[in-house]
């Protein structure tokens, strides 16, 4: 028999530490990993620096035609000149402050909401009421306001209109949805169940047509109804079947002992699902959930076909003015650089609230 | 002695007060017995063409302190869970103080209010702090207003020992504090009857003193509790009656010392030869 001292903890070996250390580790561990290495650094090389020397050290960025545009380097000219049609379609430039207001009024919120302690429930009635704001505002023909069809919605505002519509109004249906899918009633279940598959087994461009020309045969004639309306309503139905595959694979991470705990507490279904299950469920299925928000952002492209004109759109439009013909690469750089920035962000948001709801390990 | 034979529960009844105390509703109260909390009557269950409870016929009354022993798979869980309707049956009758546990939304509602259950794996809601795990039922199910739901909660928090950990997350709590704060949490609507399942299986050893310490001082005061576990221990030093199942029936039913030192039955001596000497 024996007795051991305690033993004193030490630091890791220096071999194990360390900027180069983790250079050995990840980037030259074995040959294929030296090959891998050396050939992304190849393409980064062939790739970068020309990228570079167009979009920033040839790029003319003074004056105010294409005239000011001479030799290899990007027009930044162009997107500076036509910048509000990128951001707001066929929008009537004497009415911009309107979506200008609306587009600040977003960001005021956003800054209310996350620096102002407190006043939940103001915030959330602010919050209610934006939509309707936003409505009056854009729309107008009330308070003064000059009517402006949605038709001559465009660009950015419309990419956003219809992609924050269609996650907002989505989210709500795709948890009934999912919850309908987890139903007792066989009724229920099987309906959703359809519903789901059906969706998902058909690409977006047909929704779009669906709504765009189906969809108008259910109403009376003579009833005209709004074109983006109809682009809204088969963007949220068609997102909504994805939103609830996500909740479902969700609540597949939820254990039984969950629902029974809320069953014998006493909850009822509703309180059960909505204080317990659901908050557990969209917790764990974040990721997913804005991944599916994120395609859906850059699905709205799509709405081009029945004749709107997002971000992308505008490309088209705006290059083919005849006085800046040719620029559609600066235009797709543009505005493939907008769209990065907002899933960019998306998925960085993603990131900081999985963390701020992981109640594991706080 | 068999289930049925009421002899050891006749002497309790002579020193229980609530013998008096009899429901008008339910002409069954009106017995010499005194009041009864939980009444299963030739309960059946199958899970499919599986016969997993047989004939349960099981009377608690009111402070009386149950143990429900068996091999695993024997149906104790089921049983227990038949009681707050985590699980159906096909056959008989279960009443809870009289109530009959069955579809009735209404009744079901009632059941639950009364009785409450502490499981193996603790269940607590990962999502919420200690504090809102305690406080969920009763402020949206039994509208509580908060600041008194939140007093009723540090109360029990404070029962168990566990008061300075309300503001933690389940997560960050031992399996022993947990398995407390689920207790806790079980006893914040004031239930009249207590369920536990295994309440210590899952627990490291160091860890079941501290449960079963808090589950002696609920027996001491009086709540009515069935408790299916190993903690022989445990049994001998509370229970009223020690029950042992196997293959989904009640096979023998006694006070704790007759139960253990003089077990009839050949498959409670073989049972208890297994758990005792190994
Ligand atoms: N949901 C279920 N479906 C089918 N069989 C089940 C189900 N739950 C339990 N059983 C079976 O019923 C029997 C009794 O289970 P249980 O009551 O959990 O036993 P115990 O708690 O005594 O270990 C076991 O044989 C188990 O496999
Ligand atoms: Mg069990």
């Amino acid at each position: 028999m024996a007795v051991y001292p305690p033993q004193p903890t030490k630091e890791p070996p220096i071999s194990a530490r360390g900027p180069i250390a983790w250079i050995r580790h990840n980037l030259l561990s074995s040959p294929y990993n030296i090959a891998f290495t050396i050939l992304g650094l190849a393409i980064l090389y062939w790739t970068v620096p020309p990228f570079i020397k167009w979009a920033v050290i040839d790029a003319h960025f003074a004056g105010d035609s294409k005239s000011a545009c001479t030799g290899g380097g990007a027009c930044w000219v162009f997107i500076k000149e036509k910048l509000d049609m990128f951001l707001f379609g066929f929008y009537p430039h004497d009415q911009l402050w309107r979506p200008k207001s609306v587009f600040a009024a977003v960001l005021a919120l956003g800054a209310f909401a996350k620096f102002v302690p407190g006043l939940h429930r103001l915030k959330l009635t602010l919050i209610v009421l934006f939509p309707v704001f936003a409505y009056l505002m854009l729309h107008g023909g009330h308070f003064g306001l000059s009517l402006v069809e949605t038709s001559k919605w465009g660009g950015l505002l419309l990419t956003l209109v219809i992609a924050s519509v269609g996650i907002v109004l989505s989210f709500p249906i795709g948890i009934l949805l999912a919850l309908g899918r987890q139903s007792k009633l066989p009724i229920i279940k099987s309906l959703s169940v359809f519903y789901i598959e059906f969706v998902r087994g058909v690409p977006l461009i047909t929704v779009l047509f669906m709504a765009s020309v189906v969809l108008p045969l259910f109403f009376p004639e003579g009833v005209n109804f709004d074109k983006l309306a109809r682009a809204l309503i088969g963007i949220t139905f068609f997102e909504a079947a994805y939103v609830a595959e996500n909740i479902r694979s969700g609540f597949q991470a939820i254990p039984k002992g969950q629902y029974e705990a809320a069953d014998a507490l006493g909850l009822s279904y509703w309180q059960k699902m909505g204080l317990v299950i659901l908050p557990q469920a969209i917790k764990v299925t974040i990721p997913n959930l804005v991944g599916t928000f994120i395609s859906l952002f850059k699905d709205t492209s799509l709405v081009m076909i029945i004749g709107l004109f997002d971000l992308l759109a505008m490309v088209n439009v705006t290059a083919n003015d005849r006085d800046w013909l040719g620029m559609d690469t600066e235009g797709y750089v543009f505005v493939a650089f907008i769209f990065w920035i907002f899933t960019f962000s998306m998925s960085m948001y993603s990131k900081r609230l999985e963390k701020r709801l992981d109640t594991n390990n706080k | 002695m068999a289930n049925e034979t009421p002899t050891q529960t006749q002497a309790k009844a002579q020193e229980t007060p609530q013998a008096t105390h009899i429901s008008k509703e339910d002409p069954k109260a009106v017995h010499p017995l005194g009041e009864p909390m939980i009444r299963l009557e030739n309960v059946n269950k199958w899970y499919g063409d599986f016969h997993v409870l047989k004939n349960i016929n099981l009377e608690v009354r009111k402070g009386e302190i149950v143990v429900v022993a068996g091999p695993s798979g024997s149906g104790k869980s089921t049983m227990i869970r038949c009681i707050n309707r985590l699980e159906e049956y096909q056959e008989g009758s279960i009443k809870v103080k009289g109530i009959e546990v069955n579809n009735d939304v209404k009744n079901l509602k009632k059941v639950r209010a009364n009785v409450a259950m502490v499981f193996q794996h603790f269940n607590l809601f990962p999502h919420l702090t200690i504090l809102e795990n305690l406080t969920l039922a009763p402020v949206w199910v039994y509208k509580k207003p908060k600041k008194e739901a939140i007093e009723t909660a540090m109360h029990y928090l404070e029962k168990v020992n566990i008061a300075e950990q309300a503001h933690k997350y389940p997560n960050q709590l031992s399996g022993g504090q947990q398995q407390r704060v689920a207790i806790a949490r079980a006893l914040c609507k004031s239930p009249d009857i207590m369920l536990f399942d295994e309440p210590t299986s899952a627990l490291d050893p160091e860890m079941i003193g501290e449960v079963l310490d808090v589950m002696v001082k609920l027996a001491e005061e009086g709540k009515t509790m069935i408790t299916v576990t190993h903690e022989m221990g445990f049994a001998r030093k509370v229970a009223d009656r020690v029950i042992f199942m196997d293959a989904g029936q009640i096979v023998e039913e006694n006070d704790p010392e007759t139960f253990f030192h003089h077990p009839e039955s050949e498959r409670l001596q073989l049972f208890l030869k297994q758990i005792l000497n190994h």
